[in-house]
């Protein structure tokens, strides 16, 4: 064996270490957190987590109007922003591509991409909250869908920009009309990447705890009222894991490891509509 | 029989029928031209891709273009659909008719245009949907048939396409599970669901092994009685093989065109006979 090739295998070996230690250490921090949340969550998760309201410190109760606010809120602004977020997407992947308006659109789709999503609930707070006088559902709503926006428009933009050009010349080749080549072609052959775009705002939104501690604040009771404050898991969560109550600190575990768990569902979700778009091809 | 064989036998048995004068007969007669090309100069925003090209496409005949990558074959080709038009910074000058009208005219209607002449691209290009919808997608945009009409116009087109044998039990499944080649073959089957008078193939069977390259070329010889067929190619033997009229461009010019028999056998220039013979490009 000849030096250099020697020289080369031990560099690969190096290498090799060096990537999977960094691999293996990403896979134990998740792996840490996730096994901490089922040790101290796991004993919360009884069936009157989901039917009892949050209770006083002190009483038995669940996060019934919690989940339901947060599922409430995570849904709106996901109606809301994925609409938005897809049409920028396209006017930028589809339309503008390197146009002026394009470029700047995109620049602060970036900058509003990597916002800390605090600012963006004392942007909804001054907006919404402190004209109309209260908290509200619908601010948090919003808030969320300020969060959803850039995510899809960045995923959407990145999906039809994967369509191959061909794609579009072979429709536009028989007389497609723009629109429809969007609608009918490009929009079919991205679906799936799209799709995984507004699964992951979603999963991102869910866990969103900032904005909504300016915007839907939190309600003790079950409210179905979107005008007026809403209780929600984060928010929740943040309160009670703070406070001195055991029980509280409880159910703060058990909501956290509800949160997570349903993020990786969702995610799960996501991976395997991608997969099953891919694997008709 | 390998191409080189064909293609002299082929040039045996034209050579003595057709004169230099007959050859110049049929160039100018009006009656089967499709296309006319005069003074055509194109533009890739500063760059002059293609210089005074003068030519006629005839009617129900095999045009080939041939010359070496970056000769502007493909450039011209792209015109006759307006093709170009999707990309900004790129313009043509000069007069194409077809039918009458000046297909350069700012006011001609692209999507009626590109209905009227197909193309098929160098890579295949199947939707991202069924193959039987991958026909009636195009067929739609432009008429409105019942579901059986709209079966039968997708068998005739798979049919005349040479692909229906392979694919008539299974029109449900995605378009991107056949081969490369019937791939292709769909893709001409979709362009002539629409009926078009001209087809501009761009180097159809240049990804596709030599069996489905001689597949698609009986579909060329097969389909001119009815349509106007124009084909880059980077093949020369196919060239000869397939076309009635050869182009042959260099470096964005019109070097020589005419019958694919004369250009073959005996070239007017030496550039010419150089490419031909394989002297260079």
């Amino acid at each position: 064996m000849s030096s250099r090739l020697k020289v080369r295998k031990a560099r690969n070996v190096v290498a090799l270490t060096l990537s999977m230690l960094a691999a293996a250490s990403g896979l134990l921090i998740l792996a840490l957190i996730l096994g901490t949340l089922f040790y101290n969550g796991f004993a919360a998760i009884k069936p009157s987590i989901f039917t009892q309201m949050t209770p006083p410190p002190g009483e038995a109760g669940g996060l019934l109007n919690a989940i339901y606010g947060s599922v409430m809120m995570t849904l709106v602004g996901i109606l809301v922003g994925t609409p938005l977020g897809i049409m920028a997407g396209t006017y930028l992947a589809e339309y503008g591509r390197s146009a002026k308006l394009a470029q700047t659109v995109r620049f602060i789709n970036d900058v509003l991409l990597s916002a800390p999503s605090i600012a963006i609930g004392i942007f909804i707070y001054e907006v919404m909250v402190a004209p109309m006088g209260h908290f509200s559902a619908w601010a948090g709503s919003m808030s969320l869908a300020i969060i959803v926006v850039p995510v899809v428009v960045r995923t959407t933009e990145d999906m039809l920009n994967l369509v191959p050009n061909t794609l579009r010349e072979s429709a536009a080749a028989l007389g497609t009309p723009k629109w429809r080549v969007v609608v009918s072609v490009s929009y079919r052959a991205a679906r799936n990447g799209m799709i995984t775009g507004v699964l992951l705002a979603l999963a991102r939104i869910s866990g969103e705890t900032a904005p909504l501690l300016f915007t839907a604040l939190n309600n003790q009771f079950f409210s179905t009222d979107m005008n007026a404050p809403m209780a929600n898991l984060p928010v929740v969560i943040f309160q009670m894991a703070l406070s001195p109550y055991n029980d509280w600190q409880q159910l703060a575990w058990g909501g956290a490891l509800i949160i997570t768990v349903g993020i990786l569902v969702l995610n799960i979700v996501a991976r395997y509509l991608a997969s099953l778009g891919s694997a008709r091809r | 029989m390998s191409g080189a064989e064909r293609l002299s036998v082929e040039a045996e048995t034209e050579l003595p029928e057709t004169s230099a004068s007959e050859t110049r007969d049929m160039t100018n007669d009006p009656e089967n031209v499709k296309i006319s090309v005069r003074d055509l100069n194109f533009y890739y925003g500063d760059h002059h891709a293609l210089k005074q090209i003068s030519m006629k496409i005839h009617e129900r005949q095999v045009t080939a273009f041939i010359g070496p990558s970056g000769c502007g074959k493909s450039t011209l080709l792209r015109i006759f659909n307006r093709m170009y038009d999707l990309y900004p910074r790129q313009r043509a000058e000069g007069e194409v008719m077809f039918d009458g009208m000046n297909i350069l005219a700012p006011n001609v209607d692209l999507n009626l245009l590109r209905a009227r002449i197909g193309m098929v691209f160098q890579k295949p290009t199947p939707f991202p949907m069924s193959i039987h919808e991958n026909i009636a997608f195009g067929v739609r945009l432009y008429e409105r048939l019942s579901s059986s009409a709209m079966a039968e116009r997708v068998e005739q087109s798979l049919r005349r396409a040479a692909l229906w044998d392979e694919v008539k039990d299974k029109l449900k499944q995605s378009g991107l599970s056949l081969s490369g080649g019937q791939q292709q073959r769909l893709c001409i089957a979709r362009a002539i669901a629409v009926k078009p008078e001209v087809l501009l193939l761009d180097e159809p069977a240049s990804a596709l092994d030599p069996i489905s390259t001689a597949k698609i070329e009986e579909l060329i010889d097969e389909l001119k009685s009815d349509y106007t067929i124009t084909i880059v190619t980077h093949n020369m033997q196919q060239a000869a093989r397939v076309s009635d009229y050869t182009a042959f461009m260099y470096l964005g010019e019109l070097i020589e065109f005419d019958r694919t028999s004369t250009v073959f056998t005996s070239p007017a220039l030496k550039q010419t006979q150089d490419y031909i013979t394989g002297r260079f490009g």
